[in-house]
């Protein structure tokens, strides 16, 4: 049985990276797939907590946060694409209209 | 049993009762609106205000009524009640500052109204979360309609941008919040919040990295909710960008929810480890004080401004987060007299603004009171409640929140807090001045043809003095709806020692 701190050491590190992707990268549609990596991040540690404690809660919260995901996935996309037809840009570096 | 035992069926479902209403009548506002013009959605927005004034009923009507429902994932009591009867009031609000506004903005009424809606019920459901994922659930309803409100001007540069930018850190906190609840699963076992205390009253568990890893994480997810310095960046920019109803929304519903959830899980579940979070708060309490007021001195723009003034008295309410259970009332009765002072303000701002551009700018306000008495006079209420003047609600609020924290011993954080109602006296005397000294300035147009904004701005008058001057019933249920919540979790007796 692969022990829990292995699992919950790789979800660290994929939630690391998806963290360092939303800060380090100006593109909007890197930063939000970042934040997707973020969120599957949390339902590997999810699963992983769940099956080991023998409890439902994990695997079930999975599904809602994929749900969630999905729908945050409609609202964003839709966002940028509003954000594209005016502006014809996706770089976080452009959109200095509001300052301080 | 026969699983359709009708009993059964009404005892589940009466408690949710309003948020059942709310939700038929987001999908019937949404329906009904497919054919209405984006010029004439009035009749729209009178429909949504009518099924808000229902589930307001229906909540004065289970009010006193306690327990859990679905399993312990919602629990109703006299906290989640307060909170929804706050934020249904607030949403109202918002409908009768939108009715005019979105109509000529040309906002689409149905989307509009029905989103409005859909984020009211995350609210409440983040109000009355008996559980983590609850919280989650209702943060992300919440949440995610109102990064649509905010870009709902879709050809609106601002708004566009708005939206961006609360959607990107809005998703990005999500992300912290919810690894904050996993690792609080993991340590406690459990995702339920009475659970979740019991596992930590023993004190064994203070120490746990991995359950303070997830406080941390969750700190970090709420204080982007509730826009606490450092995770405020997003705030200003929303907040001017987006159209002004809609901020006045965010500033006060999102803020109530948030807020609601965060002392839910920290100041109940997370009670026993209090030594542990406490003190991170008080540096974020200290920060986000000094760091919105500071910053709202230089502002020019009014929505703006106002962001930052909310950015500072999230600081002041955090303080009393940060010392502890007894200041808990205060919290509540603060947040009450914010929401109506903040409601009025932005109200007043509406008032003013054509076309989404023009009457946002402080100078803007200038000559207001020789052209518009009782408008300026209003504002001046506003104002000096947001300041803090007795005997309006804003002054009982902070005197409740900083004498129940000197009480705890923490002085030095109510010094602070002391100094920064001195540095915010002087953005808000500003405006004031603006009105009262200087000529200039914008014209008000057609204000009487206005009914509903105009009867927003003087309910919110009406209710920031009353709050001020009578508080007493108002102080004793905010603490009657506290202690119903921490009263659950055993810190009831402890709690109202004198």
């Amino acid at each position: 049985m692969i022990p829990l701190t292995y699992m919950m050491s790789l979800s660290a590190v994929i939630f690391a990276i998806g963290v360092a992707g939303v800060i380090i990268r100006r593109n909007i549609l890197v930063m939000f797939m970042s934040i997707e990596l973020m969120l599957n991040a949390v339902n590997l540690a999810f699963i992983a907590i769940g099956s080991r404690l023998g409890s439902m809660d994990g695997q079930v919260i999975v599904f809602f946060v994929m749900t969630v995901a999905a729908a945050e996935a409609a609202v964003g996309l839709g966002i940028i694409i509003s954000i594209f037809r005016n502006r014809e840009t996706v770089h976080a570096d452009d959109l200095t209209l509001m300052r301080w | 049993m026969s699983p359709f035992n009708l009993a059964a069926i009404n005892f589940v479902w009466l408690p949710i009762l309003p948020l059942v209403v709310i939700t038929v009548a987001a999908m019937v506002v949404l329906l009904a609106g497919v054919r209405v013009d984006d010029g004439e959605s009035e009749g729209l927005g009178l429909l949504t205000l009518a099924s808000l004034a229902v589930a307001f009923v229906f909540t004065l009507g289970i009010l006193g009524q306690y327990g859990v429902a679905f399993a312990g994932a919602i629990s109703i009591d006299s906290f989640s009640a307060f909170f929804d009867l706050v934020i249904l009031i607030a949403a109202m609000f918002t409908v009768m500052m939108s009715l005019d506004y979105a109509a000529e903005n040309r906002i689409p009424g149905a989307e509009y109204y029905s989103l409005l809606l859909f984020s009211v019920l995350g609210m409440m459901l983040m109000a009355a979360a008996g559980d983590l994922i609850v919280i989650f659930l209702g943060l992300e309803t919440m949440s995610i309609t109102v990064y649509v409100l905010a870009g709902i001007m879709r050809r609106n540069a601002k708004s566009n941008e708005a939206a961006i930018k609360y959607f990107l850190l809005g998703a990005f906190s999500t992300g912290f919040l919810l690894y904050g609840i996993a690792l609080v699963y993991g340590a406690t076992g459990t995702i339920k919040l009475g659970p979740i205390h019991d596992a930590l009253a023993s004190g064994a568990m203070g120490s746990n990295p991995l359950l303070l890893l997830g406080i941390g994480m969750m700190l970090i997810g709420f204080g982007f909710k509730v826009a606490a310095v450092p995770f405020h960046m997003w705030a200003p920019d929303v907040y001017e960008g987006a159209p002004t109803p809609v901020t006045a929304f965010m500033a006060v519903g999102v803020k109530l929810a948030a807020f609601a959830a965060f002392i839910r899980v920290f100041m109940v579940g997370f009670v026993s480890v209090g030594a542990q979070w406490q003190t991170v708060l008080w540096v974020v309490a200290a920060l986000t004080m000094t760091g919105g007021n500071l910053i709202a001195v230089v502002q020019t723009n009014i929505k703006r401004m106002l962001a930052y003034s909310a950015i500072a008295h999230a600081g002041y309410l955090l303080l009393g987060m940060a010392a502890g259970v007894r200041s808990g009332p205060a919290i509540l009765y603060y947040l009450l007299g914010y929401a109506f002072t903040n409601l009025g303000a932005f109200s007043v701002v509406i008032a003013l603004e054509r076309r989404g551009e023009v009457g946002n700018q402080i100078s803007d306000f200038r000559g207001l009171a020789a052209r518009q008495p009782l408008l300026a006079g209003a504002m001046a209420i506003f104002l000096l409640s947001l300041a803090g003047v007795p005997p309006l609600a804003g002054f009982v609020g902070k005197f409740y929140i900083f004498s129940e924290a000197l009480h705890q011993g923490y002085v030095g954080l109510v010094i602070i807090a002391v100094l920064n109602s001195v540095i915010s006296a002087y953005y808000y005397f500003y405006v004031l001045v603006a009105m009262y000294m200087q000529e200039g300035g914008v014209e008000v147009e057609r204000l009487s043809a206005r009914p509903a904004l105009v009867a927003a701005i003087g309910l919110a008058a009406l209710a920031t003095i009353l709050i001020g001057v009578y508080p007493q019933p108002y102080i004793a249920s905010a603490a009657n709806a506290f202690y119903s919540a921490s009263g659950a979790a055993g810190v009831r007796s402890a709690a109202l020692e004198p």
